[in-house]
C-alpha cells in the first residue's frame, strides 16, 4: 500500500468533522424531505409507511399526488409568485438603503469604521421577535406615523389606510430585519476598492457621477450579488414577519410550509412545498450566474 | 510663452513644508524631469499640477491661464500613476477608451483612436484582455496609451517605471523617448533614479527638501553640478575639502586636502580664500602604474590601490592617498579577457586634466 502524504492526511483530519456534520445534519434531512414529499400523510400527522399496511383509512407507498395537487390549484402558484415579488422588492429596498450606508462607512476614516459596522449589527444583540413586536407598535393605527399619514390623506379627501397588517408592513419588516445582511458584504467589497482608481478616473475627465457609475458601481457588483442572496433567500422562507405584520392575505411560502407542519399536519405536502421552494431558488441562482457569465463574455 | 508656469509654489502639511517655493517653466514638447530623493516633494508638486491638491502660496499657469479652482477632470492634463491604476473591470481597449468616452467623442472616432493608441504601444493583440492578464510592462504601456489617447496638453508620469525590473526598465525608457517624440505631448516625469533622468530628459530639475537645487540639461547637470547635493546625487563623484588660493584669468588654483595644489576650471562668483570642496568624477581620473622616473605633473597624486569593484564593462578602483584620503577612479575594461589592471596594494598615480573637476562652495 502506498503511503499517504502528510499533507493529505492533514487535509482529511481537518476537513473530516465539518464534512461529517454536514452529511449528518444537512444532507440527511434534505434526503428525508425529498422522500417525504413522495409519501402519504399519516392518519394522525407524520408520515404513512411506505411498505406494509397502515392504519385504517391510510394510503401507503409512494405517490406523485402532492406535486399534482400543487399544480392543480393556482392558489399555490400565486402564493409563490407573491412571495418572489415581496422578496424582490425587499431585496431592492435593501440595496437602495444599504449602498449609501456601506459607501459612507467604507469612505470614513479607518478608526471610525469598526464602530460603524458594530452599530449596523447591533440589532442582532436583541431578540428578533421583540424587534418585530416593536415594529407592530410603531406601525399601529394610534401611533404618530399612521396618524400623520392618515391626516394627510384625509386632507386630500382619501380614506384612511392601515399601515399594520398590510403588505407594506411585511416589506418594512423584511427590510428592517435583513438590512445588515446587505450592508456587510457591500461594505466588505467597497472597503477593498483602490482609491487611486477614482483619482485616475477623475484625472481622465470623469465627473463625480461618472466616477460612481463607471468605477465604483461595477466594481461593487459582487458585493451586491452576495448581499442579495443573503436577503432574497431568507425573505422567501420567512414566516414570522408575515404572521405578525401581514394581513390575512399576506400569506407567503414560509407561512404555507409552516402551516403544513404545525397546523394541518400534512408533512408530505409541506415537504413538497419546501422542495419546490428550493428548486425555484436554485433555478434563480443558476439564471443569475448564467447572466453574469454572459455579461462578462459579451462585454468585450 | 511657456506651456506650464509654476510660480513660487508652496505647500505645507501642518508645520511641515513639502514644497518650498518652487518656480519652473515647462516648454511645449519638452521631456521634463523632476528628480530627487524620496520625500523631497515630487509627488506633492505633481498632484498640484494635476489638480488633486492646491498650493498654499503661489500659482500654476497653463498657457498663461491660472489653474486655480479648476478641478482635475477639467484640466487637459493626464497622469500615469506608479501603480498604473488600470480599471480592473474594463478590458485593455475599454481602459484606453475611457478618457475619450468622458470627453463624449463619437463611437466611431473612439474606436479608431483606441486602435491607433494601442498600435503605438504594440498592444493591439491584447485589447480584449483584462488588466490582470497582463505583465507589468504591458500594464505600463496600457496606462501610457490611456494617458495619451486624448492628446492632453501635459502628461504627468509619477515614477512610472518604478515597479519594473532592470531590463524591462531599459526597454521602456527607449519606448518612452520614442513615444514622446512621435506624439509630441509634453511630459513631466518624476523619478528618484538619476540614471533614468539623465537618459530620458531634455531638462531636469533636481529637488531636495521641497526646493529646486538645480535646473539644467542632463550633460550640464552631470558636468557642472551647482552644489554638493547635486554633485553627490547625480552619479558618483570624489569630493575633497579645498581652499581657493588664487583666481587666475583662465583657472582656479586650489589647495586640496591630501593632494596639494590643483588647478580647476574657472567658476563665476568664486573668490580667493573661499573654502569648499573640489569634486571630480571617477571616470575623469586617470590611473597609471607608478614608476620612479615618472615626471611629476600638475593635478597629480600618488596612492595605493585599496580595493576594486569589477562590474563588467568597467572596474572601479578605490585608491588611498598617503594621508588616508580615499579617491575613486574608473577604468574601462575594453581589452578583451581583461578583468583588471591593478591588484590591491599596487602603488599608482592618479592624474586629471585641468579642464575637469569643479569647485563647490555650497
Ligand atoms: N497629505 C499629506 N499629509 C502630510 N504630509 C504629507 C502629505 N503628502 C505628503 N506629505 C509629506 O510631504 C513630503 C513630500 O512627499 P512626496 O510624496 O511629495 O514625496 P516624493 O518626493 O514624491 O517622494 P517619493 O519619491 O518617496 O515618492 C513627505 O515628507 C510626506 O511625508
Ligand atoms: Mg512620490
Amino acid at each position: 500500500m502506498s503511503k499517504l502524504a502528510p499533507a493529505t492526511i492533514t487535509r482529511w483530519v481537518v476537513s473530516g468533522p465539518p464534512t461529517l456534520f454536514m452529511l449528518l445534519f444537512f444532507l440527511a434531512p434534505s434526503l428525508i424531505m425529498v422522500l417525504a414529499s413522495f409519501r402519504y400523510p399519516g392518519a394522525f400527522g407524520g408520515l404513512a409507511p411506505v411498505f406494509g399496511g397502515g392504519r385504517p383509512g391510510e394510503d401507503t407507498g409512494l405517490t406523485l399526488e402532492n406535486y399534482q395537487f400543487f399544480f392543480s390549484d393556482l392558489l399555490y402558484t400565486e402564493i409563490f409568485l407573491k412571495s418572489l415579488l415581496i422578496a424582490l422588492i425587499s431585496t431592492l429596498a435593501c440595496i437602495l438603503m444599504a449602498y449609501p450606508l456601506a459607501l459612507l462607512i467604507a469612505r470614513s476614516p479607518k478608526r471610525h469604521r469598526d464602530l460603524m459596522v458594530l452599530l449596523v449589527i447591533l440589532p442582532f444583540a436583541s431578540n428578533f421577535l421583540i424587534r418585530v413586536y416593536a415594529l407592530m407598535i410603531l406601525l399601529g393605527p394610534q401611533q404618530a406615523l399612521a396618524s400623520t399619514i392618515n391626516g394627510v390623506l384625509a386632507a386630500f379627501g382619501c380614506a384612511p389606510v392601515s399601515l399594520l397588517f398590510s403588505t407594506f408592513a411585511v416589506v418594512v419588516g423584511m427590510v428592517y430585519v435583513h438590512l445588515p445582511f446587505m450592508v456587510l458584504p457591500l461594505y466588505t467589497n467597497l472597503e477593498k476598492h483602490d482609491p487611486t482608481l477614482l483619482d485616475a478616473a477623475q484625472d481622465l475627465g470623469a465627473s463625480a457621477w461618472s466616477r460612481f457609475w463607471r468605477v465604483t458601481f461595477p466594481l461593487s457588483l459582487p458585493g451586491i450579488f452576495s448581499g442579495s442572496a443573503l436577503v432574497f433567500i431568507p425573505v422567501l422562507g420567512m414566516f414570522a414577519i408575515p404572521d405578525l405584520l401581514g394581513g390575512t392575505r399576506d400569506i407567503l411560502i414560509g407561512n404555507l410550509i409552516k402551516d403544513q407542519f404545525l397546523g394541518t399536519r400534512d408533512w408530505p405536502f409541506g415537504s413538497m412545498l419546501s422542495i419546490m421552494l428550493t428548486v425555484v431558488v436554485l433555478a434563480l441562482a443558476g439564471l443569475a450566474a448564467r447572466l453574469g457569465q454572459r455579461k462578462r463574455d459579451g462585454g468585450n | 510663452m511657456a506651456l506650464l508656469e509654476i510660480r513660487n509654489v508652496v505647500r505645507r502639511f501642518a508645520s511641515f513644508t513639502a514644497v518650498d517655493g518652487v518656480s519652473l517653466s515647462i516648454e511645449v514638447g519638452e521631456f521634463f524631469t523632476l528628480l530627487g530623493p524620496s520625500g523631497c516633494g515630487k509627488t506633492t508638486l505633481l498632484r498640484m499640477i494635476a489638480g488633486f491638491d492646491a498650493p498654499d502660496e503661489g500659482d500654476l499657469l497653463l498657457d498663461g491661464q491660472s489653474l486655480r479652482g479648476i478641478p482635475p477632470e477639467q484640466r487637459p492634463i493626464h497622469t500615469v500613476f506608479q501603480s498604473y491604476a488600470l480599471f480592473p473591470h474594463l478590458t485593455v481597449a475599454e481602459n484606453v477608451a475611457f478618457p475619450l468616452r468622458m470627453a463624449k467623442v463619437v463611437p466611431d472616432e473612439i474606436r479608431r483612436r483606441v486602435q491607433e493608441a494601442l498600435a503605438s504601444v504594440h498592444l493591439l493583440e491584447k485589447q480584449k484582455h483584462l488588466p490582470h492578464e497582463l505583465s507589468g510592462g504591458q500594464k505600463q504601456r496600457v496606462a501610457l496609451a490611456r494617458g495619451l489617447v486624448n492628446r492632453p496638453r501635459l502628461l504627468l508620469l509619477d515614477e512610472p517605471l518604478g515597479a519594473l525590473d532592470a531590463k524591462l526598465r531599459e526597454d521602456m525608457q527607449m519606448e518612452l523617448i520614442n513615444l514622446q517624440k512621435t506624439v509630441g505631448v509634453t511630459f513631466i516625469f518624476v523619478t528618484h533614479s538619476q540614471a533614468e533622468a539623465l537618459a530620458l530628459s531634455h531638462r531636469i530639475a533636481v529637488m531636495n527638501q521641497g526646493r529646486v537645487e538645480q535646473l539644467d540639461e542632463p550633460s550640464r547637470l552631470y558636468g557642472f553640478p551647482r552644489n554638493r547635493f547635486v554633485a553627490d546625487f547625480i552619479g558618483k563623484i570624489n569630493m575633497l575639502d579645498a581652499t581657493v588660493t588664487a583666481v587666475a584669468a583662465d583657472r582656479l588654483l586650489l589647495e586640496v586636502a591630501g593632494v596639494g595644489a590643483v588647478s580647476a576650471p574657472l567658476k563665476a562668483g568664486v573668490q580667493s580664500g573661499q573654502t569648499g570642496v573640489f569634486a571630480v568624477r571617477p571616470e575623469q581620473v586617470q590611473l597609471l602604474a607608478e614608476h620612479a622616473d615618472a615626471p611629476a605633473a600638475a593635478n597629480e597624486v600618488r596612492g595605493r590601490i585599496l580595493d576594486f569593484l569589477y562590474i563588467g564593462d568597467v572596474t572601479t578602483y578605490l585608491v588611498q592617498l598617503s594621508d588616508g584620503t580615499r579617491l575613486e577612479a574608473l577604468l574601462p575594461n575594453s581589452a578583451p579577457g581583461r578583468a583588471k589592471f591593478f591588484e590591491a596594494g599596487d602603488p599608482v598615480i592618479l592624474r586629471w586634466s585641468a579642464e575637469v573637476g569643479v569647485f563647490l562652495h555650497e
